[in-house]
């Protein structure tokens, strides 16, 4: 389905299945996230997209009953990431995310995007300083934050919260930053903003982007997985599906038929 | 059927009457809530009519800065100071127990503890409010006093520390039961972008969930100094009734509390000097939670968290 000439793999989704207890969340998903690419998941509620997002990070680990069968594959190293050998808190300091809802702790901007390195053991003021400036400049915040970067979070705007949030997740230099519908909860300036900043920032990270709005994933990603009650139904080329969708389903999603 | 009839046969009260029955209910319920308002202002106003009686015998600043307390002898002396450090005292005892074990409870239920755990100890240390304030005043004074008099060779039989540890123990529940509701209620959101930084559990608890609960945690130590203060029968039982100024816990001395328990349960005429000194220091006590509580409604406020 997707060329591989000069592209790289970062990560293999084989045969995963998915369990909310006994309820059968993921089907046989099969999908490969390319290096440095924006890949999209779409499909309607409740088709499955940020369940499998969420096994990317191991999130499902922190609530009970919950079943993973398969493999995720970082092709890197060809290790199983949903391996029960494999600690979740490894996982999640290689591979970051971004929410919903902006999730600012209760803490200073500085400290916000601190904190991943603080959790990783990092006290060097210097390190912790030069990572920080770095990540809200990446993030495209600094020069909104420089002069109070030791004020609550909380009073950023939505918009900047978010982009506070990338920041956070890039501060660590992850291989892969999650996007869990990122722009949902935010006015059109700030996601046009934040898309313009994805579409940045594939070049230092793959992205894997969960998103109900299909202009946006037609804007911003390189492929496209589109999900329907916990399959992958279709994955192309974004501007190859958004032209000539090989299923009907999908065909139909993205005229906005149904869904 | 039959309650269809019944609807068609009731004539719709006329608007007025609507009106006049919406502002009678109304009315009852602005009662209701007035009523613990209502209660607050007639103690207060009473214990400041009753000092008003006493303060015209006693000058403020005799009663401020006296360092005795001893109003039923000849040489009667009316210092606060003395039943003041001892509620201090015994309290700042009390709290070096409650907070930090309450607090690490709290963290440990909300955070830590598998559900079928966690609903069997939160009754368990829920109980611990429960029991009668009387039992803890023996416990302290014949099981933790002679404990601790096998290390502590000179604490006397009555002391402010074994009080202040019991009571303490009676206070965790209150501060570890209100600190969790308060870690509990931080949004899933905020605990899964501390995870999703690959955060373990004691990392988020400490540095995420902890100073985002602050508010409800500062409440929760207020509550706990609130009833440290006010607690009579332990102090009154194992801690002894004898008024003496002293900050060191290894003492006897005697709280406002005992004090005004020990007075009112004598046979003091009413209406007497010695009598009205119980209102006065009924007064001080109010007047210490009252900063209390104050103090730390600020506090919320100051580091209250939107999130």
């Amino acid at each position: 389905m997707v060329e591989t000439t000069s592209i790289k793999t970062k990560a293999k989704v084989h045969n995963l299945n998915f369990y909310y207890g006994t309820v059968q969340a993921l089907k046989n998903i099969n999908l490969l996230v390319t290096e440095n690419k924006v890949t999209a998941l779409i499909g309607p509620s409740g088709c499955g997209k940020t369940t499998l997002l969420r096994c990317f990070n191991r999130m499902h680990d922190l609530y009970s009953g919950n079943r993973y069968e398969g493999e995720i594959l970082l092709d890197s190293e060809q290790i199983n990431i949903l391996s029960r050998r494999i600690d979740p808190i490894e996982v999640r300091m290689r591979i970051s995310m971004v929410f919903q809802k902006p999730n600012p702790f209760p803490k200073s901007i500085y400290e916000n995007v601190a904190y991943g390195l603080r959790v990783r053991g990092e006290s060097r003021r210097s390190i912790i300083d030069e990572k920080v400036e770095q990540a809200l400049y990446n993030a495209a915040l600094w020069d909104e934050v420089k002069d109070r970067l030791y004020d609550l979070a909380f009073n950023l705007s939505g918009g900047q919260q978010q982009r506070l949030c990338i920041a956070r997740a890039l501060a660590t230099n992850p291989e892969i930053i999650l996007f869990d519908e990122p722009t949902s909860a935010l006015d059109p300036i700030s996601t046009s903003s934040i898309e313009s900043l994805i579409t940045r920032l594939k070049e230092q990270v793959t992205i894997l982007i969960v998103t109900h709005n299909m202009q946006q994933a037609a804007r911003i990603s390189e492929y496209t997985a589109f999900m329907y009650i916990g399959e992958i139904i279709e994955f192309e080329q974004t501007k190859h599906m958004f032209t000539h969708p090989a299923k009907k389903q999908t065909e139909d999603y993205i005229r906005g038929r149904f869904g | 059927m039959v309650e269809r009839q019944i609807q068609l046969t009731t004539k719709p009260l006329s608007p007025k009457l609507r009106k006049v029955r919406e502002k009678a209910i109304e009315i009852l319920l602005f009662l209701a809530a007035c009523s613990s308002v209502a209660t607050t202002i007639a103690i207060i106003g009473i214990l400041v009519y009753e000092s008003i009686t006493f303060f015209r015998e006693v000058s403020l600043v005799n009663f401020l800065t006296d360092t005795q307390w001893s109003p039923l002898f000849d040489d009667a002396h009316y210092g606060i100071l003395p039943l003041l450090s001892g509620t201090l005292v015994t309290t700042a005892v009390a709290l070096s127990v409650a907070v930090p074990l309450g607090t690490i409870a709290a963290i440990y239920l909300s955070e830590f503890a598998p559900f079928r755990l966690r609903e069997f100890i939160k009754p368990c240390l829920e109980l611990l409010a429960g029991i009668p304030t009387v039992v803890y005043g023996y416990f302290a004074l014949l099981f933790v006093t002679p404990l601790l008099q096998t290390f502590l060779w000179d604490l006397p039989g009555f002391n402010m520390l074994s009080a202040g540890i019991v009571m303490g123990v009676m206070i965790i529940p209150y501060v570890s039961s209100v600190s969790e509701d308060a870690m509990r209620s931080v949004p899933l959101h905020l605990r899964e972008g501390s995870y999703a930084m690959g955060a373990t559990r004691l990392q988020t608890a400490l540095k995420v969930i902890f100073p985002s609960a602050i508010s409800g945690i500062t409440a929760a130590y207020i509550l706990g100094i609130s009833r440290a203060v006010g607690e009579t029968m332990i102090v009154a039982i194992a801690a002894g009734l004898q008024p003496t100024l002293t900050w060191n816990p290894m003492n006897e001395a005697a709280t406002i509390t005992a004090y005004i328990v020990s007075v009112s349960l004598g046979d003091l005429p009413h209406g007497s000097l010695e009598y009205q000194t119980i209102f006065a220091a009924g007064l001080t006590l109010v007047l210490m939670t009252l900063v209390f509580n104050i103090f730390g409604y600020f506090l919320s406020r100051r580091y209250r968290e939107k999130y």
